[in-house]
């Protein structure tokens, strides 16, 4: 391989390289510093004169005199069955001091789109035991679920909880979990680990850390080396596998920097106008292929800055993403765990996996009745604050008690807690009971009669 | 090409940055298609700058290298027009999805090249003419019995016509000769059109006929006309893609082209699967059977994706040419704008608001001008109409793309993302929305719902209006402080919004509303108002207003298919109960 001495620029992440043979787009580089460290970068743009090329870990010690060597692919990602197990570091190698992996296969980490035409619709009901999720915002399997949070609340917890407890009722198939930190601290990261030994968990997991002092641009690969790993394991391998990333605020905040040190024309807030299409190329890595055994689910995780929802990453997160789970912070202040607003909240896929066949025949009904009582009281809280319970009718001083009861007993319960989806929806029947019957506009009254808990009794008694 | 010189068809790479590549050394013209490198990805020429061709490349471009060579095809980005579009799954630059699965199996690689139109599969043709007839650009000569719908066979756009030679019924491929013309044409079934210039029309002819949809909110109170243009701007999860998707599987357009435009891989596999389950309302066939879909989702090439809305809006202004109506859904325009300015700065072009080209604005127009009614060159009058979904950031609709789309089309259609937090669906703002088709379409309600329907319109939002302005008192004050009067127009707005509004697009009665049982149910609003204000007048509190129990039947009408005697019987009991109220 030839080594080229020809550095004429070096600018944030990137290094400028001049007359050198034809330089494949996307290619994989080697940079050789003077003490013989090996750093790898990617080539972001070629040309007869020069090859711009950004380098995956810091720039330290990289200089005129070190030596570039074009590898002639793309970046690859060897996979194996024995990676199930293993902590690597954000850029795919063993760090849990193991050795390295038997590779079966390598394969491009960009990953190639699954053809619309061969994906099938995602329609199996995924039970996290976390009733605000399945009640009201259910998971399906090849879904791609966000959790939107920020700085100082639970999240990370809600994502374990979901990861301990997920599973698809009346089938024996486990999850494997493919977990990717970008830029989380080390206190954090243990965290998790910890959470995976104690649980048993880290024996069916892939985890990369790429920890808040690791060189940022390699934030850019880690996401895509565990969704690599992910697809490999579930269309190769056949396991439906979990992918949690996070944070993805970290990742956007580097592809940022990146798009700075070239100086490129920044969008909203200076985030690079491409970050659409790039945030795509991750998060529409989830689904299920027709014929195919396995699946990909994905719960990225993202803090919004200000806990603002129309920041540019959340904002554009929920452009491509099949809903959101909003982490609150007043519920959090409340004391309730899991904090999660339900009224932001949404799963875009809900509807393919509940009903009848799936969940229960009542599932839609009540989730929307939930949803709509539960929105009434909070909006006369604001009222409340200004005139006074007293002023209000009748009806409103019912929907706001609801609102309370909603939040302590729908919403709130244990971190080890793992509710069924029968316990869910039936918490919530005992919830709309505590509304005159004539209120319940969006339930039929066939399915009130079948679940109310005013004629169950009397079914029973 | 000046004499003597010689066309250099092929250059060579000479640099690479994403999805736009410059090459030297080729002769080329704007918007001609080129092959790119050893692997013969498509591209297309988006500038030319001396001696330096920029193409953007609709293929992943790693691993390309400077040095590999490029040729120009000397054709223009064009689609392949003919028996064989309905049914259809593209790509944004018409491959066809399916095909593509079997060549290269279920992750989309590069580099492989599908034609738009099966050129093996036999049509049974039927002339329409005969020897010895004189046809011009754009007749009809023959049609194809393509699904449920006749697909017409039409003499070339750009054809110069003349008499007829020899026309021939049978079994043809679209490559096969169907028709010969005196001057020696050959006519085949196989039409190939630029889908950048829009096909030519005799006449373009003002709307004056509604798109009916059978969603309650967009019929009743904000109808888009047949030809018409409408955009749908919302925040995410406000409910753009169902409303899409509603439209998509009820308007009475026969023949429906959506794309899905950089949008979730996972929703247009469910449009793949719930369309041919579907039927059309009007025919009981497969609604697939009128369908056109294109599917460039958002981790596909962003090159395609800035061309699949041309490649869509010219395959629907092909089938108008035909005499159909049809309507174009594009989810969504915004994934577009952004396509154009991702390739934008990879041109180094001066940027515009938020990054987006200064030609934004224009390209926007450009695309909804080519709705319409129209007659065909052909004298079939046919129409076009384009719903574009727009996503503002930040649900934010002073941005340039919302405000470029807003000021071209007729309606308007605002999500809330507040309303979809309350399940209100379709959570379209009935305050913020407005058509501006109102006026041309009165005379056709006059006719065919009823000449009671515009006055009845413009009372709900009345009401609705009313209800806006005294929901800010109760804020402050509670609603009990409201006088009796006004305590029942809270009510009846409530009516009008759970009743009329609140559509369930996932009930399999209420999915779709016909305009007769819309005008129904707003009568019956109506009435319960007027008997509400007479039983007010004549002494009766609010509380036993509200109370009547009759009313909370009334949301039931929407789940029966055959309502009418259902509620004969609650308007029957309304007005016993009103009755009751005078006699105590």
């Amino acid at each position: 391989m030839k080594e080229y001495r020809t550095v004429t620029q070096i600018a944030g992440p990137l290094v400028f390289v001049e007359k050198t043979e034809p330089v494949g787009y996307s290619e994989l580089v080697n940079i050789v510093t003077a003490d013989g460290t090996v750093k790898r970068g990617q080539v972001l743009d070629t040309s007869d004169e020069i090859v711009v090329v950004q380098v995956f870990e810091t720039t330290a010690g990289i200089g005129r005199d070190s030596g570039i060597r074009f590898t002639g692919e793309t970046i690859k990602m060897p996979v194996g069955r024995d990676m199930l197990g293993r902590i690597l570091s954000g850029g795919g190698k063993p760090i849990d001091g193991g050795p390295e992996i038997v590779p079966e296969k390598r394969l491009e980490i960009t990953g190639a789109a699954i053809n619309p035409y061969a994906r099938s619709s995602p329609e199996d009901f995924i039970q996290t035991g976390i009733s605000t999720i399945d009640g009201t915002n259910t998971l399906v399997r090849g879904q791609k679920l966000p959790i939107f949070s920020a700085s100082g609340l639970p999240h990370n917890d809600v994502a374990l909880q979901i990861a301990r407890q997920a599973k698809v009722p009346g089938s024996t198939e486990e999850f494997a979990v493919v977990f990717a930190a970008m830029g989380i601290t080390r206190e954090e990261a243990n965290y998790f680990m910890a959470d995976f030994e104690k649980t048993g968990a880290l024996e069916r997991s892939v985890v990369f850390l790429n920890l808040a002092d690791d060189p940022a641009v390699e934030r850019t690969i880690t996401p895509r080396l565990a969704l690599t790993t992910a697809e490999y394991l579930a269309f190769d391998l056949g396991y439906h596998v979990l992918v949690i990333l996070t944070d993805m605020t970290n990742y956007c905040e580097a592809l940022r920097q990146i798009g700075a040190a070239r100086e490129e024309v920044p969008g909203r807030r200076g985030y690079p106008g491409y970050m659409y299409t790039d945030l795509a190329s991750i998060y529409e890595r989830a689904g299920i292929i027709k014929g195919v055994k396995g699946s990909v689910t994905q719960i990225p995780i993202l803090t919004m800055p200000g806990d603002d929802i129309t920041h540019p990453i959340p904002d554009l997160t929920g452009y491509i993403t099949e809903g959101q789970i909003v982490v609150n912070r007043e519920l959090h202040r409340k004391g309730i765990y899991p904090p999660i607003n339900v009224l932001p909240s949404l799963s875009r896929l809900m509807n393919l996996g509940i009903g009848k066949g799936h969940t229960r025949e009542d599932h839609k009904k009540v989730s929307d009745q939930l949803y709509a009582a539960y929105a009434e009281g909070n909006d006369l809280r604001g009222l409340v604050a200004i005139v006074g319970k007293d002023a209000l009718s009748e009806r409103d001083r019912m929907f706001l008690e609801f609102a309370d009861l909603f939040e302590d007993r729908f919403v709130r319960q244990g971190l080890y807690e793992d509710r069924s989806i029968e316990e869910t929806l039936d918490l919530g029947w005992e919830l709309l009971a505590t509304l005159p019957e004539e209120q319940l506009v969006r339930i039929d009254r066939e399915l009130i009669q079948k679940y109310h808990p005013k004629y169950r009794k009397k079914a029973q008694g | 090409m000046e004499k003597g010189k010689e066309n250099r068809t092929q250059g060579v790479l000479k640099r690479i940055s994403g999805p736009v590549v410059t090459a030297v050394g080729l002769d080329a013209h704007m918007y001609d298609v080129v092959k790119v490198g050893n692997e013969e990805l498509m591209g297309e020429v988006i500038k030319i700058q001396g001696e330096n061709v920029i193409i953007q490349v609709y293929e992943d471009t790693a691993g390309i290298r400077p040095g590999e060579p490029v040729s120009n095809t000397g054709l223009s980005l064009a689609v392949e027009l003919g028996p064989g579009l309905l049914t259809s799954i593209y790509d944004g630059i018409q491959r066809p999805l399916e095909v593509l699965m079997d060549k290269m199996g279920n992750f989309i690689e590069r580099g492989v090249s599908a034609p738009g139109l099966s050129h093996e599969k036999k049509w049974e043709f039927v002339p329409t003419v005969k020897a010895g007839d004189e046809v011009k650009a754009g007749d009809i000569i023959g049609t194809v019995q393509e699904t449920n719908i006749v697909h017409k066979i039409m003499v070339p756009p750009r054809s110069k016509g003349g008499k007829v030679k020899k026309i021939t019924a049978g079994s043809f491929t679209v490559d096969e000769t169907v028709c010969t013309l005196e001057d020696g044409t050959e006519i085949t079934m196989l039409q190939r059109w630029p889908v950048r210039v829009p096909r030519p029309v005799k006449e373009k002819l003002n709307p004056d006929v509604p798109l009916i949809t059978g969603q309650r909110i967009l019929d009743g109170l904000f109808p888009i006309a047949k030809g018409g243009t409408a955009a749908i701007p919302g925040p995410f999860g406000s409910g753009k893609t169902v409303t899409q998707q509603q439209l998509a599987k009820w308007s009475d357009a026969e023949i429906v082209v959506y794309i899905g435009c950089g949008e979730r891989g996972n929703e247009m596999t469910e449009v793949l699967t719930e369309f041919p389950e579907l039927e059309d309302p009007k025919t009981g066939k497969p609604l697939m059977e009128r369908t056109v879909l294109i599917a460039n989702t958002s981790n596909m090439p962003v090159a395609a994706r800035e061309a699949s809305v041309y490649t869509g809006i010219t395959i629907a202004e092909y089938f108008r040419d035909m005499g159909y109506d049809v309507s174009l859904m594009a989810d969504s325009t915004s994934r577009w704008a952004e396509a154009m300015r991702e390739i934008s700065s990879r041109l180094e072009e001066m940027p515009g608001e938020e990054g987006y080209p200064a030609y934004l604005s224009a390209r926007l127009s450009e695309f909804y001008e080519r709705a319409g009614r129209v007659i065909a060159l052909n004298g079939e009058g046919g129409s076009v109409s384009v719903i574009g979904a727009v996503s503002p950031p930040g649900g934010d609709f002073s941005e340039p793309v919302t405000q470029n789309t807003l000021r071209i089309v007729k309606v308007f259609w605002a999500l809330d993302a507040k309303l979809s937090q309350r399940r209100h669906f379709p959570a379209i703002n009935w305050l913020n929305s407005y058509s501006l088709y109102l006026d041309a379409l009165n005379e056709w309600y006059d006719k065919e719902v009823s000449p009671e329907w515009n006055p009845l319109r413009a009372w709900a939002m009345g009401v609705l209006q009313k209800e806006a302005e005294l929901q800010e008192i109760v804020q402050l004050v509670g609603s009990d402080a409201l006088p009796d009067e006004e305590q029942i127009t809270i009510e009846v707005a409530r009516m009008i919004r759970e009743i009329f509004l609140q559509q369930n697009a996932y009930d399999a009665v209420d999915t779709f509303c016909p305009m007769s049982k819309q005008y129904h149910m707003m009568k019956a609003i109506k009435r319960y108002a007027d008997l509400a204000r007479a039983a007010q007048a004549g002494g009766a509190t609010p509380a036993q207003v509200i109370g009547v129990k009759s009313k909370n039947e009334l949301p039931q009408i929407k789940f029966i298919k055959d309502y009418e005697p259902e509620l004969e019987k609650i308007m029957k009991q309304m007005e016993a109960e009103f009755d009751a109220m005078r006699t105590v």
